[in-house]
C-alpha cells in the first residue's frame, strides 16, 4: 500500500510545482542579461527537457540519495533540509506532546466534571481552540506576551525561551482537537454496556474511569494523534513564518516564492512521508491496543 | 434476605417504576416477569444502586438487605456490597464484558476487591469457580479475549464474575434472553444448581412464564412499573387472580399439534408518559369495566398470593 501511495505522491507533487507559474530562472538571472543566458541557464537545469524526462531524472536521483541541488540558493537540497529539519523536529514534537498530553487531560475533565462551570469552560475552549487559525492566534500572543510583557523573545530559534510562543500556538488548536476526541469518546464508551457490570463489580469510578474507560477513549485519539505526526512538520508552516523561526515550512515558503522547484519537491515529498509514517503507526498501535484489530489483521 | 417494599423510581419529573414490593429469603429464587418496558431492569439496578448510572433514584420505598437499609448507603459503603454481597448479571453477555481485557483479570479483580486476595490467590479461585460453572480448560480461557468466546461461555464468564466474591444475593437480569435455546436451558439449569449449592438468594428476572416455571418459588408480576400480582409460584400458575397474569400463562405454547397457533396480548405495552390511569392494563384487558379506567385497585389477597385488580380471580 506503501509504495503506489509513495508513487502517486511524487507525481502529484512533480506535476504540481511544474505547473506553477513562473520559473527559478527569474529570480536566478541578473537584470538585463541577454535571452541566450537565460537559455543556457534554463539547459544547464534540465529545465528544457520534457517533464517526462524531468520526472525520471528526479526519481532516479532520488533512489540513490540526491535530492539534487537548490536552483536559486545553489545548495544541495539534502543540506538545505538537514539544517532546517531538526527546528521542526523540535518545535513540532513539543507541540505534539503538548496538545496530546494537555488535551486527553482536558478532554477527561470535561468528560467526567459534575460542575457546570467547568463543563461551559470547557467547551468554549474546545470550540475557540478548534476555530481560531494559527498565524492570528501567533500575532495575539507576540502583541501580548512578547511584546507588552516582554516575557518571551518575538522571533528567532535561539534557547528554549523563543520555543515557548510557537508551541502554545501550534498546540492550543491540537489541545482543542485532542480534548474533543477523548471527551466525545470517553462519553461514548460510558454508555457501554459493560461500564455497568464493572460498576456492579464494586470498582469505584476513578479505577473504572482508569482501567477501563480511558483505554477505550484512546482508541479514537490515537488514531488522530497518529494522523497529526505528518502535522508536526507540516502544520508549522504558517507559525514557524509569523516567529521567524527556520524549519521546513518557512524554508518551504521561501522555496515556493522562488519557484525552486528541487527544494519544494523535496519539502512536500518529506511532509507527504509524514503523514505516510504517521497512519502506518497509527495502524501498529490500533493493533497494539486493540485485541479485536490484532485478530483482524492475522 | 433482601426486602423490597413499595419501591418508586423516577427520572426527573417521571415516574416509571412505583409500588414494588417483594421479599426473598437464602435458598430461594424470586421470579420478575412482564413484557419489555415495565419495569424490571429498574427494579434490577434499584437493588444494586446503579440507578444513578443512568439518570434515575429511588424516591419512595425501602430495600433492605441483610436488616441494612440500601436506599440512604452511602456510595462507598454501596461498593462493598456490590460484587461483595450482592452479585449481578446483566442481559447482552456479547457486550457485558471489556472487550480490551483478557477473561482472567476481569474476573479476578472481584476476588481482589472483595476478599482482599492477592493476585496469585485470586487467579486461583478465578479458574476454580470457571471449572464449577463447566467452562472447559479454564487456564487457558483467562488469557482469552471476549470477542474469542461464544455468547454461552460470555454468560458464563459473567456469572463467574458475579459469583467470585461469594455473594448472598444474585439478581440476574434477563440473563438468557440473548442466547441460544439450547444455551438457555444450560445456563437456568446452572443459575439453579447455584442456588440450591451455595444457599444463594436469586432474583430472576425474565419474560419467559415457562423459566418461571420451572425455577422459581416465588413469582411478581409487572405490567407498566407497577406489581400486579405476587405469590407462590404454584398458586400463581394454577390459580392466576390477575386477567394479565392469566393472559401471560396464556401464550405459553403447549405443544406442537396442527391446530393449535401462537397466543399473544394484543395491543402493547404503554410507555411511561402514556400510562392509563386507573388500571394500567385496562385498555389491553378483556374483563375491563368503567371502573377500571377510573380508580387504580388496590392488592386483593387469596391465600398467599395477592393480585392488584377490581375483579380479581373473579375473570377466567
Amino acid at each position: 500500500m506503501l509504495i503506489p501511495v509513495s508513487i502517486s505522491i511524487s507525481v502529484v507533487i512533480f506535476m504540481i510545482v511544474h505547473l506553477l507559474p513562473g520559473d527559478p530562472i527569474d529570480n536566478l538571472i541578473r537584470v538585463g542579461s541577454s535571452p541566450d543566458d537565460r537559455a543556457r541557464l534554463i539547459a544547464k537545469y534540465g529545465l528544457d527537457q520534457p517533464l517526462f524526462t524531468q520526472y525520471f531524472r528526479w526519481i532516479a536521483a532520488m533512489f540513490q540519495g540526491d535530492f539534487g541541488d537548490a536552483i536559486v540558493l545553489r545548495r544541495p537540497v539534502a543540506d538545505l533540509i538537514a539544517q532546517n529539519l531538526p527546528y521542526s523536529l523540535q518545535l513540532g514534537g513539543l507541540a505534539f506532546a503538548f496538545s496530546s498530553i494537555v488535551g486527553i487531560i482536558f478532554g477527561t475533565i470535561s468528560a467526567v466534571t459534575r460542575s457546570a462551570a467547568v463543563a461551559n469552560f470547557m467547551r468554549g475552549f474546545i470550540l475557540l481552540g478548534s476555530t481560531v487559525p494559527g498565524f492570528w492566534l501567533a500575532l495575539l500572543m507576540i502583541l501580548f506576551f512578547a511584546v507588552r510583557l516582554q516575557w518571551f523573545p518575538v522571533s528567532g530559534a535561539r534557547g528554549w525561551e523563543s520555543l515557548v510562543l510557537p508551541v502554545l500556538t501550534i498546540g492550543f488548536g491540537g489541545v482543542a482537537l485532542v480534548a474533543r476526541v477523548t471527551r466525545v469518546a470517553l462519553m461514548d464508551v460510558r454508555r457501554e454496556d459493560f461500564v455497568v457490570l464493572l460498576h456492579a463489580k464494586g470498582l469505584s469510578s476513578t479505577s473504572i474511569l482508569m482501567r477501563h474507560l480511558l483505554p477505550h477513549a484512546m482508541l479514537p485519539v490515537v488514531t488522530i494523534l497518529a494522523l497529526r505526526i505528518g502535522w508536526i512538520l507540516g502544520g508549522a508552516v504558517t507559525v514557524e513564518f509569523v516567529f521567524g523561526r527556520p524549519g521546513l515550512g518557512s524554508l518551504l515558503i521561501r522555496a515556493l516564492g522562488q519557484r525552486d522547484y528541487p527544494v519544494v519537491q523535496a519539502c512536500l515529498l518529506m511532509l507527504a512521508l509524514a503523514v505516510m509514517i504517521g497512519t502506518l503507526v497509527g495502524d501498529v498501535a490500533q493493533a497494539a491496543m486493540d485485541p479485536r484489530v490484532r485478530e483482524a489483521k492475522k | 434476605m433482601l426486602e423490597v417494599r413499595d419501591l418508586e423510581v423516577a427520572f426527573g419529573p417521571i415516574a416509571p417504576l412505583s409500588g414494588v414490593s417483594f421479599s426473598l429469603a437464602k435458598g430461594e429464587t424470586l421470579g420478575i416477569v412482564g413484557e419489555s418496558g415495565s419495569g424490571k431492569s429498574l427494579t434490577a439496578m434499584s437493588i444494586m444502586g446503579l440507578l444513578p448510572l443512568s439518570g434515575g433514584r429511588i424516591t419512595a420505598g425501602s430495600i433492605i438487605f441483610d436488616g441494612q437499609e440500601l436506599t440512604t448507603l452511602a456510595e462507598p459503603v454501596y461498593r462493598k456490597l456490590r460484587g461483595g454481597r450482592l452479585g449481578l448479571i446483566t442481559q447482552n453477555p456479547m457486550t457485558s464484558l471489556d472487550p480490551l481485557q483478557k477473561i482472567g483479570p476481569q474476573v479476578d479483580v472481584v476476588a481482589k476487591l472483595h476478599l482482599g486476595m492477592t493476585s496469585r490467590e485470586a487467579r486461583a479461585r478465578t479458574i476454580e469457580i470457571l471449572g464449577t460453572l463447566r467452562i472447559p480448560e479454564p487456564k487457558t480461557i483467562c488469557d482469552r479475549y471476549p470477542h474469542q468466546m461464544s455468547g454461552g461461555m460470555k454468560q458464563r464468564i459473567v456469572i463467574a464474575m458475579a459469583l467470585a466474591a461469594d455473594p448472598d444475593v444474585l439478581v440476574a437480569d434477563e440473563p438468557t434472553t440473548a442466547l441460544d435455546v439450547t444455551v438457555q436451558a444450560q445456563i437456568i439449569r446452572l443459575l439453579d444448581d447455584l442456588v440450591k449449592k451455595r444457599d444463594l438468594a436469586l432474583v430472576l428476572i425474565t419474560h419467559d412464564m415457562s423459566v418461571v416455571a420451572q425455577t422459581c418459588d416465588k413469582v411478581v408480576v409487572m405490567y407498566a412499573g407497577r406489581a400486579i400480582e405476587h405469590g407462590p409460584v404454584e398458586d400463581i400458575f394454577h390459580a392466576p387472580q390477575h386477567p394479565y397474569t392469566q393472559a401471560l400463562i396464556g401464550c405459553i405454547p403447549k405443544g406442537l399439534s396442527e391446530d393449535e397457533h401462537l397466543t399473544g396480548i394484543p395491543g402493547t405495552v404503554p410507555t411511561v408518559v402514556n400510562y392509563p390511569k386507573g388500571c394500567a392494563f385496562h385498555p389491553r384487558c378483556k374483563a375491563a369495566q368503567a371502573i377500571c379506567s377510573t380508580d387504580r385497585p388496590g392488592f386483593v389477597t387469596k391465600g398467599q398470593s395477592a393480585a392488584a385488580c377490581h375483579f380479581a380471580g373473579a375473570v377466567q
